[in-house]
């Protein structure tokens, strides 16, 4: 057996081909890591120029239809190259096989498959903002019938959306077959990890959600190609059903992206608390009735459109439900961390980050979920406010939190962790002062994607965008940070950096071509720790 | 579940295979899931209209079409037996039968096409003004519906082609059938989905 790490290992192809053409799991969520950083790059680059823009009332740096575009970008980059793939394609890739004692993922060839159609439907959407009618202006959303209507290169773009959602599909399907088949002797479901419970629910999820997507978005390419007028209030058609079959993907695709940032979560906080996790089995399954009830409240993007008083109270009910899981998950975390000895580390610190801006997030999801509030909330900064908490402060958070947990493991180098602190402290900081004002002006009726605003929400957007300043110090200190430790010369090959108690920090640092030498036999929990009775005092 | 058979063959999982097939065919029927709804809410909204529409049809074609299909799908199952039964020639005729089958429900599926196209009836086409707004959606959704269920048979042949290259070159044989098999079940899924729409389109009137 030999023991060469998956950074050395020379095999057919040399140089950069041996990356972009290897089937090795750690290649391929390297290949990920980097194409999803530099995407993020460029859209929080648009964040940041929409905040320019909102500085002053009337023109500040660009022109409406600018904005226009600066705000479907934005949104689009973030969500299908960022956020949906984000966890699952980096860290799932990676660390999926080796938490589950595998030598790889069930269908390595399809795995690096999946990498190009994620990078072809990216080169889709910048292909688009060249050809054709220019950028995209609808929204991320691609709401009929305005998506029909405009000039603007939609068609284009819903096709590359629609390329990424295969993508999307094939991990989730990759995944789930792995989690199937590919655990080592001795590991039963109960004894998985949370983080690969968060990536079984998830891979469901983009599994049974896409699909709908995909059809929804196919149908807008045939009606702006041939005028077929499925959605086409002109020729009969109801602009209410694309609604109806976009949010049905689209909200499931939340939780695509929160639940394995959950899953992490439940990873951290045990290995720094040096305990076993709190309720295992209720987070593992808070996971898959999230993901089950999650399908069903995707009216709640629509109350305000007309559809009837019946299904709104369904609907807004099962919104209410589907908090429960995740109050289960938050208590949980909380209980495990209750008289432990905590190490406050870096990674520890994202997570404890992440509990509170995630549970603003959370309950302000819910003042959305309320008929009532909702009528007045609809359509405004709250709403912004809302899912930029949720989402940007769950999984963006989380994965740069990941990120500095399994760090020394993917890269063999340690980063400076006071930098980290600092930065993590600095994200906080520039979070909450950029999105906390949207909620209070949100509520006193600032409507989102407006280029122009009264005078009496100046303030508000001016400390909005004061603290998307000092947001993006943060990610550039936290990224050059990293970049930094990249650079270093030395290795850092401690196996176990944090005290975890999984199988990848069992394995060594960096992991070899083939992750074991030996396929590993799992006696105890994931999280099972001798002295679990008197924690170890050695810090 | 069985993981020494999993680690035994690290190159080769037949039922991880078949998993992945079944959950891939999943993802196919939630895309064609999608247009049953608008389907469902258009009959719902333009019942009368589709009945009108629905007459316009012709069920003869459509009946052939459905025979073809289903007559296919059982020579693939038959394919797979015989392979399974070392009868590797006569398993290579009955896939040749089934892309002759598949190959003559696209032709049927052309010349019906084309008619309809003959009389002006297409998306934007100079009859479909003439039509009430829920024909137009009829119309809409059988083209896109039969349009996108016809790609899917022509990847189904495509498929099943290359079973035939594999099946003469060894690639495919008794005890190692993996791939025939999944490309059955993708050839059963373009037949199901065939089953549905034929009476959606055609019977119900």
């Amino acid at each position: 057996m030999d023991h060469v790490s998956y950074l050395d290992y020379k095999g057919k192809h040399k140089g950069l081909a041996g990356w972009l053409l290897s089937t090795d799991h750690k290649r391929i969520a390297i290949l990920y890591l980097v194409s999803l950083i530099v995407f993020f790059l460029v859209a929080v680059t648009f964040g940041v120029l929409m905040r320019l823009e909102m500085l002053t009332p009337g023109r500040t740096i660009v022109d409406p239809q600018t904005y226009n575009t600066l705000f479907t970008l934005h949104g689009v980059i973030m969500i299908f190259l960022f956020i949906i793939p984000g966890i699952p394609v980096v860290f799932g890739n990676f660390f999926l096989p080796i938490m589950l004692g595998a030598k790889d993922v069930a269908f390595p060839r399809l795995n690096l498959l999946s990498w190009y159609f994620y990078i072809f439907g990216a080169f889709l959407v910048i292909l688009s903002l060249f050809v054709g009618g220019g950028p995209i202006d609808t929204g991320w959303t691609f709401y009929v019938p305005y998506s029909l209507r405009t000039q603007s290169n939609v068609t284009l773009a819903v096709f590359a959306a629609f390329v990424i959602g295969f993508s999307s599909i094939l991990t989730g399907l990759n995944f789930i077959v792995t989690i199937h088949r590919m655990r080592c002797p001795g590991m039963t479901w109960f004894k998985m990890p949370l983080f690969v419970w968060g990536l079984y629910s998830t891979s469901w999820i983009q599994l049974l959600a896409t699909p709908i997507l995909g059809i929804t978005l196919l149908l807008i390419m045939m009606e702006r190609i041939f005028g077929v007028g499925i959605f086409d209030p002109a020729l009969g058609g109801d602009p209410l059903l694309y609604q109806h079959l976009f949010w049905i993907y689209s909200h499931p695709a939340v939780y695509i992206m929160v639940l394995p940032a959950m899953g992490l979560v439940s990873e951290i906080i045990p290995t720094f608390s040096k305990k076993d996790i709190f309720g295992y089995g209720p987070i593992a399954m808070s996971s898959l009735a999230i993901a089950f009830i999650g399908y069903l409240v995707w009216g709640h993007h629509m109350f305000s459109t007309g559809i009837s008083d019946t299904s709104r109270a369904i609907f807004s009910f099962l919104t209410f439900i589907v908090a429960i899981p995740s109050g289960v998950k938050i208590f949980n975390w909380v209980a495990t961390m209750y008289k432990a000895s905590i190490e406050t580390r870096a990674p520890f610190m994202f997570v404890v980050a992440f509990i509170v801006i995630f549970s603003i997030g959370g309950l302000t999801g819910l003042v959305l979920g309320a008929l009532n509030t909702d009528i007045h909330l609809t359509d405004t900064y709250f709403v912004v406010a809302h899912f930029h908490y949720v989402m940007f402060g769950g999984m963006g958070l989380l994965f740069f939190g990941g990120l500095h947990y399994w760090f020394p493991k993917m890269f063999a180098k340690m980063y400076n962790e006071r930098a980290a602190k600092w930065g993590l402290l600095l994200f906080v900081i520039g979070f909450n002062t950029l999105y906390f004002p949207m909620f209070i002006m949100g509520y006193l009726g600032m409507p989102r994607r407006y280029y122009d605003y009264l005078p009496e929400y100046k303030i508000y957007h001016i400390i909005s965008t004061v603290g998307s300043w000092i947001l993006v110090t943060g990610i550039l200190i936290l990224i050059i940070n990293l970049i930094r430790a990249l650079l270093k010369k030395e290795r850092y090959t401690e196996a176990d950096p944090w005290g975890g108690t999984t199988l990848e920090w069992k394995v060594a640092t960096p992991p070899s071509l083939e992750n074991f030498d030996e396929i590993p036999v799992v006696e105890h929990g994931p999280y099972y720790r001798e002295n679990l009775i008197k924690p170890e005092k050695s810090h | 579940m069985n993981n020494e058979a999993a680690i035994g063959h690290a190159h080769r999982d037949d039922l991880g295979s078949k998993m992945g097939m079944w959950l891939f065919l999943f993802t196919e029927l939630l895309l064609f899931g999608g247009m049953f709804i608008l389907y469902a809410s258009y009959r719902y909204m333009y019942p009368d209209n589709f009945k009108v529409a629905a007459m316009h049809l012709d069920t003869l074609i459509g009946s052939v079409n459905t025979i073809l299909l289903l007559t296919s799908s059982l020579t693939v199952a038959l394919s797979i037996a015989a392979l399974q039964r070392k009868q590797t020639r006569f398993s290579v005729y009955l896939l040749m039968f089934t892309i002759v089958a598949g190959g003559a429900f696209l032709v049927n599926k052309y010349f019906e096409w084309s008619t309809k196209i003959h009389h002006g009836i297409y998306p934007k086409g100079p009859e479909m003004a003439n039509l009430s707004d829920g024909e137009v959606i009829f119309y809409g959704l059988y083209y896109v519906m039969t349009g996108l269920h016809a790609l899917h048979v022509i990847v189904g042949l495509v498929f099943i082609g290359f079973m035939i290259v594999f099946i003469l070159r060894g690639k495919q044989t008794f005890d190692n059938y993996q791939k025939l098999e999944n490309a059955g079940l993708y050839w059963h899924l373009v037949d199901i989905i065939w089953i549905f729409l034929f009476p959606l389109f055609y019977l119900i009137h």
